[in-house]
């Protein structure tokens, strides 16, 4: 097959400045704005949720540089070739930061989850988010879809190794994403319907095992979860300020800087894994509709991206970015607003904090990457 | 299944992923719903319930107490008042569970703001207070105290130093019998009141005016919502927007006026001072307790600023009983100071005329009977007519004018001037004395042998010995009866009452007994002249009345003691000083307008006449002289 490299010269004259500037930075312009859209909101709530405090903001607005700087990076210079090449290489890395960080992480909550390299901290498992589904993707790359059952057995050893890695940190919460953005390719990639039938009692046994393998903690979460008002208190207090905070907010919600729940600190976490109900609380059904939407939005056109990739990797990998940043918007929203557990996820693009931010954007760095790098297919 | 040979099919997998896409956004967006129905069931549906949760963990009642109301004289004069003082408060919840409030206590101990014997009854209150209540652990902190605490403030987390508003008496003691006091509010006082009208309230009255009429003094308490964070602490806004913050002033209790009149009392209290024993002063016409002292007294300001235990027990325990109201709680037999009153009976009941005379040989007994009642005098006085033998304290015609009355007689004449019965002054506390009767003493003894009434009995009662006694209170009553001929009113010591905010005084109306119809106004003034003889030349109360302006009419009294405790300790001194008769003086002035009625008692105070009736004109001299400087007699 002949591919020609896309050239940006063809279609100069029916752009606009701006839509010029976006191809020539390899940028998809509605994703673009949207997400655009999405971070500035995000740096408005993280003011008001923070109770005002600049210092917070600063920082925020540093993390945001940092996660638009790989955006940038990414979908300027990772050509779905490199990519392919980087994404064995990525999960290796992965792997072996996850060991060190088992030997000698930094302590952070009693959980070993930091990696601590002098003048920057990062938790190896958020590289494991974008490694896992590319490993998957690369791996059924060469192969013809639907993925047979020896190749199933591969990539849940792949997904498998690192999960189970995460869970003994002990991150739940990050490792249920990571198995999720794995079994999201499994899925996209053809996954008969049935296998997916016959793994239902499986993982309900390995649920049933893992209930005695994780901590007491998490395991009191999800307790808790089931019925908060039995520790209104401890465990349960914040799925019941959450509610409070969300449902007082009614409509319209109390106002900007407004919400008691948020500005007096009844809801904990404020900033960051519940700052859905600030939004929830300040801005009414309205705004939290209005989040959901535009997460809508992205989602959407993030599959729309995925579906136009001309080869198994790069449809694998934009689905899978795709997918989870959906399976993110769906567990805090869902943790948040009290029909899933505490899982300690923050809300995409907006909660306060630096790794998943740059995470997430990164993602998007590469699914645009992947987009603007396609080749004309002579037909 | 798995065909030996796979090739790779661009559009067919294009395909499998376009399908899947699909599947997986339709499934995107039946999750997103999900949430967004979630959200309107908590945002839409479920909308009030939350709003108030969220309303109740931001808003914050706070008490606040309302002021008590003053305490005012006759004259206006304040007698109580209320002045800021500093005290230290603590929030059980603030500091954690017994252990922790234990272990405050103790550090408190330690710096030398609490005694160590008080942290019993401390944390007591304290455990009866809700957990967010502020509970006042020590009141009115002085100078060192204060810095005492600052000193070490950061130690401590739910203890802190407030303002409030704390009880002050002007005259300390003065007058503190009548007055009552406030104290910090016990275990038992939060059984027995609404709690949460008190929220703030640190003291309460005790005894006296101030508790019997705590109700209107206390007023209503106001409250102010305040912001607090999920810590607990007041905040001032929340966000940009400073909410709307709803608050209702106290409503400070009445004042009271009383009928004291504070010159007056002074007087009493002067005259009384050093002495163990009571005074009392009475307007004849209403009932308006015009001085009302018993001594030795105590600084009601020490109970407001909290007692240690070792200093309430140095009170509770002092001989001289300065925690015991002898006005109303002293019992001790009238002596002499009956006879005007039997006199009267023996007029009434027709068993002795004016002028008929007795002849007293210094002794008396029963036909039959060899035992002798003797007279103070031995010698005798003499032959005696009623007016003299009041005069002169006769002891043998009294003892014959019981002889003739009979004890039941006897009974029933003075009841109608209240002995044996609770005057109904409007303070607590108040002794009923006895007035015995035969069927008193069937229902007093349970052996049918001291169940009868002896005529040798009859005799004793008729000089106020024997069965009878009688509170100092009961004796200005009852002399208040002779001075206004019969229409005797029910002590009162409160006026009127002022509500907050209004200068208008509510005044209580006087309350006039039953009126003693059955006696003559001629009876009457025999007595009365009797009364006078006594006080003039030649009676038993000649001295201390002598050169006065006006006219006192009264009758001494002293009364033997027969009993002491078996098991006190005293010196040698002590106990004879504490064996000699108590001195009594009932009088009114001027006799022929009586505007005062006095009744004074004295423990062990020998004579009324050497005692008692000095104390009584320096009482009416501040009454009936108040522009000229009182008699020093």
């Amino acid at each position: 097959m002949i591919f020609d490299e896309f050239s940006p010269s063809r279609t100069r004259r029916t752009l606009t400045a701006g839509g010029r500037t976006l191809r020539a930075l390899g940028l998809d312009g509605p994703l673009t704005g949207v997400l655009a859209i999405i971070v500035c909101i995000g740096i408005l709530v993280v003011y008001s949720a923070s109770g005002q405090n600049l210092k917070m903001v600063e920082h925020h607005l540093a993390n945001i540089a940092i996660a638009v700087a790989a955006l940038l990076a990414l979908a300027r210079l990772a050509t779905p070739q490199y990519l392919r090449l980087f994404a064995p290489i990525a999960y290796v890395i992965g792997i072996l930061l996850l060991i060190v960080v088992a030997v000698t992480g930094h302590i952070g909550k009693g959980a070993q989850r930091w990696l601590d390299i002098g003048f920057i901290r990062f938790q190896p498992s958020e590289i494991m988010k974008l490694a896992v589904p590319m490993m998957c993707a690369w791996y059924m790359h060469e192969r013809p879809l639907p993925p047979t059952f020896k190749d199933l057995v591969a990539m849940g050893i792949m997904i498998a190794v690192p999960t189970g890695m995460i869970v003994l940190q002990p991150d739940l919460g990050t490792a249920l994403l990571i198995a999720a953005s794995g079994l999201i390719v499994m899925l996209l990639a053809g996954m008969q319907f049935r296998i997916v039938l016959i793994s239902l009692p499986l993982l309900a046994g390995a649920a049933w095992g893992a209930w005695h393998f994780i901590h007491d903690y998490q395991r009191q979460r999800i307790l808790t979860f089931l019925n908060p008002e039995t520790d209104p208190l401890g465990a349960g207090y914040h799925i019941i300020q959450s509610q409070i905070a969300i449902g007082s907010g009614g409509i319209f919600g109390k106002g900007y800087m407004n919400g008691s729940q948020a500005q007096l600190e009844f809801l904990p976490e404020r900033s960051t894994d519940f700052i859905f109900a600030v939004i929830g609380e300040e801005f009414g059904l309205l705004g939290q509709l209005l989040i959901l939407t535009l997460y809508g939005v992205v989602i959407g056109r993030a599959l729309y991206l995925a579906m136009q990739g001309q080869d198994t990797f790069s449809r694998l990998t934009g689905g899978a970015i795709a997918l989870s940043f959906f399976v993110y918007v769906f567990v805090n929203s869902g943790m948040v607003s009290g029909i899933l557990p505490v899982v300690g996820v923050p809300l995409p693009m907006i909660s306060y904090g630096g790794t998943s931010m740059v995470t997430l954007l990164a993602g998007f760095g590469i699914l645009m990457s992947l987009h603007s790098h396609r080749k004309l297919i002579g037909s | 299944m798995p065909r030996r040979v796979r090739i790779k099919d661009h559009w067919a997998e294009q395909r499998i992923f376009t399908l899947r896409g699909i599947a997986a956004g339709v499934i995107v967006g039946v999750l997103l719903l999900t949430v967004a129905a979630r959200l309107f069931y908590l945002t839409v549906l479920k909308h009030e319930y939350y709003a108030e949760l969220s309303q109740g963990n931001r808003v914050r009642t706070d008490p606040i107490p309302p002021s008590r109301g003053l305490i005012l004289d006759r004259h206006g004069v304040v007698m109580a008042e209320n002045l800021p003082a500093f005290q230290l408060e603590l929030v059980r919840e603030l500091v954690g569970g017994t252990p922790e409030i234990t272990a405050t206590l103790a550090r408190l101990v330690t710096i030398g703001l609490l005694d160590a014997e008080d942290v019993g009854s401390i944390r007591r209150t304290i455990l009866s207070h809700h957990v967010y209540e502020s509970v006042p652990i020590k009141l009115q902190l002085n100078d060192e105290d204060m810095a005492r605490f600052a000193v070490h403030r950061h130690e401590f987390t739910g203890v802190d130093i407030r303002a409030r508003l704390s009880r002050h008496y002007p005259f300390g003691p003065m007058a503190v019998h009548a007055l009552g006091y406030v104290a910090a509010i016990s275990e038992q006082d939060l059984k027995r009141i609404d709690s949460d009208s008190y929220a703030g309230t640190s003291l309460i009255g005790k005894l006296g005016v101030e508790g019997a009429y705590e109700s209107e003094l206390h007023g209503t308490r106001g409250y102010r919502e305040v912001l607090v964070n999920a810590a607990g602490r007041p905040v001032e806004r929340q966000g940009a927007y400073t909410p709307k913050l709803a608050t209702r002033q106290p409503i400070a209790g009445a004042d009271l006026i009383l009928s004291l009149d504070m010159r007056v009392q002074r007087a009493a209290e002067e005259a009384l001072a050093g002495k163990r024993g009571a005074a009392i002063a009475i307007d004849p016409h209403s009932g308006d307790v015009i001085a009302l002292a018993s001594t030795p007294g105590f600084d009601p300001n020490a109970f407001a600023r909290g007692l240690t235990t070792k200093q309430y027990d140095a009170l509770q325990n002092d001989i001289d009983k300065p925690l015991i109201n002898r006005a109303l709680r002293g019992a001790y037999p009238p002596g002499s100071t009956v006879k005007p009153f039997f006199a009267l009976a023996a007029l009434r009941y027709g068993v002795m005329t004016p002028e008929q005379t007795i002849f007293c040989p210094g002794h008396f007994s029963l036909p039959g009977s060899s035992h002798l009642f003797r007279d103070w005098k031995p010698k005798g006085h003499g032959t005696v007519s009623m007016r003299h033998a009041i005069q002169q304290s006769c002891d043998v015609y009294f003892y014959t004018v019981a002889n003739r009355l009979g004890i039941d007689r006897m009974h029933d004449f003075m009841t109608t001037f209240g002995f044996g019965e609770l005057t109904g002054i409007d303070i607590p506390g108040e002794k009923p004395g006895l007035m015995p009767s035969t069927e008193w003493k069937r229902h007093a003894y349970k052996r049918p042998a001291e169940q009868v009434w002896f005529p040798g009995e009859t005799i004793s009662v008729g000089i106020g010995q024997g069965y009878m006694l009688a509170t100092p209170m009961q004796l200005a009553h009852a002399v208040s009866g002779i001075a206004s001929r019969g229409q005797i009113f029910k002590p009162r010591l409160v006026t009127g009452v002022r509500p907050a905010g209004s200068a208008a005084v509510t005044q209580r109306p006087v309350e006039p007994e039953a009126p003693l119809t059955a006696v003559t106004a001629d009876q009457w003034s025999v007595i009365v002249e009797g009364m006078e003889l006594a006080t003039g030349p030649g009676g038993t109360a000649a001295a201390a009345t002598a050169g006065s302006p006006y006219k006192i009419a009264g009758k001494t009294g002293s009364a033997q003691v027969f009993t002491i405790g078996q098991n006190e300790k005293y010196n040698e001194k002590q106990i004879s000083e504490r064996m000699l008769d108590h001195a009594l003086f009932i009088s009114f002035a001027p006799a022929e307008d009586p505007k005062l009625a006095v009744a004074v008692f004295v423990e062990n105070g020998k004579h009324g006449g050497s005692t008692a009736a000095p104390i009584a004109r320096k009482i009416f001299d501040a009454f009936l002289l108040p522009d000229k400087p009182r008699s020093g007699t």
